[in-house]
């Protein structure tokens, strides 16, 4: 059988969501994977069929991000943006977050920690919402994903587990 | 790509409420291994028994917990459905991330596989101009 991913997610307080999540790399390089668009672009996707195809970051105090992500069968369109708080590689990222066609209220303010132990990187982010309706409606988005989803994930997992043994 | 879903149960909110507190998930935790009484939760808890009560309060309001029928115990006992709604959507936001952190785990893996494959720049801009090539190449 095969374990879920290490993936914890938890809700701190009624504003916040926080993720902690473990990668086998130091945390140069996962701090580069979450900052530089060429490495942002190919993994920070949504469900299949999804592309990037908008990925700006300013990477410094001040400094303004920006997300496109567009659905290449339906043409639908999804970005998100926001300006960097606080820049100290590769340790600490705060930024904010606002969707432009907003399907929560408000602007969060995301701090992501990366924390290396003998070479691989722990890495926590913590969403905070200005509202607790807000939280929980981000919450709530997960249901999008669908079960027959996760089914189909497992088979094309299973299928190239079995195609490397 | 993130839909907000309409769902029937509005107490998730109060479901999420209640369990952003340390002590009314300690309180849960105690409750999971059977029915106490308010007194007996005091006790364990070193708090007064109005604030165990408040907890409490916040908890049955959110459907968490509920009191047992012994008229003189009161007992509080924890009632499982609420929470597993709440940890169903938690599990959900959680299952969208992680795949995104697999495809993350597959770039890192390449990114250390060989200094020679360090070239994402290029490489990405590669797989891109390719497929946008009549938006684009001068």
């Amino acid at each position: 059988m095969i374990q879920t991913g290490a993936l914890m997610v938890t809700t701190p307080s009624d504003r916040e969501i926080l993720m902690t999540r473990e990668f086998d790399a130091p945390r140069r390089l996962v701090f580069d994977a979450f900052t530089k668009p060429e490495l942002v672009s190919r993994w920070l996707l949504g469900p299949d069929g999804w592309t990037m195809p908008v990925c700006d970051i300013d990477l410094r105090v001040g400094g303004r991000y920006r997300y496109v992500w567009r659905n290449e069968k339906s043409g639908e369109q999804m970005a998100t943006g926001g300006v960097f708080r606080e820049v100290l590689a590769p340790e600490r990222l705060v930024h904010t977050e606002k969707f432009e066609d907003p399907w929560y209220p408000g602007e969060s303010v995301v701090t992501t920690t990366f924390e290396e132990r003998s070479g691989r990187t722990t890495v926590r982010q913590t969403m905070l919402m200005e509202t607790r309706e807000a939280r929980d409606g981000v919450l709530k988005s997960g249901m999008e994903s669908g079960v027959e989803r996760s089914y189909q994930r497992l088979e094309a997992q299973l299928a190239e587990l079995a195609a490397k043994s | 790509m993130e839909v907000r879903a309409a769902h029937a149960s509005g107490s998730l909110d109060a479901t999420f409420a209640a369990l952003a507190d340390p002590t009314r998930r300690a309180i849960l935790a105690r409750l999971a291994s059977g029915e106490a009484s308010v007194n007996e939760l005091v006790e364990p808890f070193g708090m007064s028994q109005p604030a165990i009560s408040k907890h409490l309060k916040v908890l049955e309001r959110a459907g968490l917990v509920s009191i047992g029928r012994d008229a003189q115990r009161r007992p509080r006992r924890l009632e499982a459905k609420p929470l597993g709604e709440a940890s169903e959507w938690l599990e959900r936001y959680r299952e969208q991330w992680e795949a995104r952190f697999r495809k993350l785990d597959d770039l890192l893996l390449e990114l250390q596989s060989g200094k020679t494959q360090r070239k994402p720049r290029a490489r990405a801009a590669g797989r891109y101009g390719n497929r946008n090539r009549k938006g684009g190449t001068p």
